[in-house]
């Protein structure tokens, strides 16, 4: 693995990493491929990608794949331990498959970690855009507020934010998402500043080309990539952040099942059912875990700088 | 070092003022009417007016924010709502007991991280090397509070080597023995997600400079190992490494206030928790408050010790 120019948990992009894509406009075809083979070559990357895919389609199909619902509680088979005739993963103190909801769980999960992430991507990368398009005051004024935000703690913010409204997902989606915005802000509005003073974007000037068609066409294309990259580095640690919040009770409210509030009905039997805890919280870190694999992957393909090791 | 400071100082005014209205907005987020929350669902609706007129709650926003902020800057965060206790009394306490936990840590994934680091880097792509980094990026992607309750299913409930929860053994004679017997799990889970990422880091610097050209001509010179090493590799290594530590301090915060929940440990985090549960926004307000200065200041230090390594930065 190679020195990540841009770490989740690094809080803040730094500068030097945000020239990744070609900034000559467009990709030609064989490079589009190059990079496609060159994720595929990268292992990790690829296997991360499928084991991703294999959950998204079993949460979605979950009532296919389970024959219980997640509400259902077996008052006969409480805290039943693994591999239990009936309930392959056991079940937890109410007698609930434990199966059932970790499939239906992980629809909450999967979507308070890729949906903020997505919005605040987009919300950001026009704030950047526009502070580094235009600058002057605009500029000024987008990124004194975004260092407000910067001044918290990520976890925080979103704990104080999701904390002051009524508790649930889009509360939980919400908070995400504000306390991201400024870090895709910042990145996009650095690319920004390596984009300007390509000759490409004087010489749309000189051809008469509106500021809304030197934005749309040779600005976005350019800064688009490195946020992408970003963002797949953040949906991570953003599934690990939301599980957080729902451990501490401010997303989906009982008997509603989601990994991290899973987690947290789990102490109650930590010593008799161990497994009621352990398995959510494992389920958080291989997909948190994937997630960095697939942007790491995403990085070195399209980082031309990067040499494998 | 003294201009440099006073001008950290000094920029970093506004960013405060913007983070104290920040806090008292929080409270607008809340659902529901203030009055009503204070006085509970039966008080009738003369109650409510007259309340509402003495908070000055019927007044412009901009004129509650800074009559809010003046009570602030004299420590009046006004009166918990759920236990009637002063709230600058309820968090001063609690804060103390959140810089413990988050020193710890920070020491904790400083050692761990630049060890780790530098010794898979002087043996990379070993056996050693790969299971160490496989083990740190595992423990980096964990969510801390499932780490710490896995930690406490191992070393607390099946081999009873440290309590399972709090801060000091009320049984016992409590002392600083008691502390950090308590503190051990609590600062190892906190510690271990900015500790891969501290590894992960000097681990990547340290290569890169050892593949560095001056590293080459020293190593012909003969220069001995140990030599190379002080001389040429670390210090070179450091600076890009320090300002990562400093940006671990966010996630570092943020994961305590989690880990104190788990651990029932009486900080700042298990303050917020209960003050969220019971709806206590003052509280949640000089919390989040505190715990945002204190990173802010936190902050300013990592700025000084990096300009202290490296005389460039100074100038900015």
């Amino acid at each position: 693995m190679t020195a990540p120019d841009l770490h989740p948990h690094t809080d803040r992009p730094r500068p030097a990493s945000v020239t990744p894509m070609s900034l000559q406009g467009g990709v030609p075809p064989a490079q589009r491929a190059w990079r496609l083979k060159s994720f595929a070559r990268d292992r990790a990357a690829l296997a991360a990608a499928i084991f991703l895919v294999v959950i998204a389609v079993a949460v979605v199909f979950a009532p296919v794949l389970s024959a219980y619902t997640p509400d259902e509680a077996d008052n006969l088979a409480r805290n039943a331990p693994m591999g239990t005739a009936g309930h392959l993963l056991g079940t937890d103190q109410q007698g609930r498959d434990m199966l059932a909801r970790l499939l239906y769980g992980g629809r909450v999960s999967l979507i308070v970690g890729v949906v903020p992430t997505i919005v605040a991507g987009l919300i950001g990368l026009l704030l950047g855009v526009l502070a580094g398009f235009f600058r002057g005051l605009a500029d000024q004024i987008i990124m004194r507020c975004l260092d407000v935000i910067f001044a918290f703690p990520m976890v925080l913010l979103a704990i104080a934010i999701a904390g002051a409204m009524r508790p649930g997902v889009l509360t939980e989606v919400i908070a995400i998402t504000v306390v991201l915005i400024p870090y895709f802000a910042r990145l996009a509005r650095t690319a920004t500043d390596g984009v300007m003073p390509m000759p490409f974007i004087e010489a749309a000037r000189a051809a008469g080309g509106s500021s809304f068609t030197i934005l749309t066409r040779y600005v976005l294309p350019n800064v688009f990539s490195p946020v992408v990259v970003y963002a797949t580095t953040l949906m991570g640690l953003m599934i690990v952040v939301g599980s957080g919040l729902s451990f501490l009770g401010l997303g989906v409210q009982p008997p509603t099942a989601d990994w991290g509030a899973m987690v947290a009905d789990g102490r109650v039997v930590l010593r008799k059912a161990p497994h009621v805890t352990v398995l959510p919280g494992l389920l958080i870190l291989v997909v948190s875990l994937a997630f960095n694999f697939i942007g790491d992957g995403i990085r070195d393909a399209l980082d031309p700088r990067t040499i494998r090791r | 070092m003294g201009a440099f400071l006073a001008k950290r100082f000094l920029g970093v005014l506004p960013v405060i003022f913007g983070v104290s209205i920040v806090i008292f907005l929080l409270v607008q987020l809340a659902p529901g009417d203030t009055a009503t929350v204070l006085l509970g669902p039966q008080a009738t609706e003369a109650a409510k007016e007259e309340l509402r007129r003495a908070l000055g709650l019927d007044r412009p926003l901009a004129v509650q924010y800074f009559q809010w902020l003046g009570r602030v800057l004299t420590g009046d965060f006004g009166t918990s709502i759920a236990t009637q206790i002063p709230v600058l009394d309820l968090v001063l306490p609690r804060f103390v007991n959140t810089l413990i936990l988050t020193a710890a840590s920070l020491l904790l994934a400083i050692v761990l991280g630049y060890g780790i680091g530098f010794f898979t880097a002087l043996r990379a792509n070993s056996l050693f090397d790969r299971i160490a980094t496989s083990c740190m990026l595992m423990a980096g992607s964990a969510p801390p509070f499932w780490l710490g309750l896995v930690l406490v299913l191992v070393f607390a409930i099946d081999l009873g080597w440290f309590p399972v929860s709090g801060m000091e053994d009320f049984a016992g004679d409590g002392g600083t023995m008691d502390l950090l017997h308590h503190l051990v799990l609590p600062a190892v889970t906190t510690a271990l997600g900015p500790a891969a990422i501290i590894a992960r880091i000097v681990r990547s610097g340290i290569l890169d400079v050892l593949g560095r050209a001056h590293v080459r001509v020293a190593r012909s010179k003969g220069l001995q190992r140990r030599d190379l090493l002080r001389r040429h590799v670390i210090l070179n290594a450091l600076p890009p490494i320090v300002t990562i530590t400093g940006l671990q301090l966010g996630y570092l915060l943020g994961g305590a206030l989690l880990t104190e929940v788990v651990f029932a440990w009486p900080g700042l985090g298990s303050l917020l928790y209960d003050s969220i549960t019971a709806r206590d926004l003052p509280v949640l307000q000089a919390a989040t408050l505190l715990i945002a200065l204190a990173f802010v200041l936190a902050n300013i230090a990592v700025d000084a010790i990096n300009a202290m390594l490296d005389p460039r930065l100074r100038e900015i």
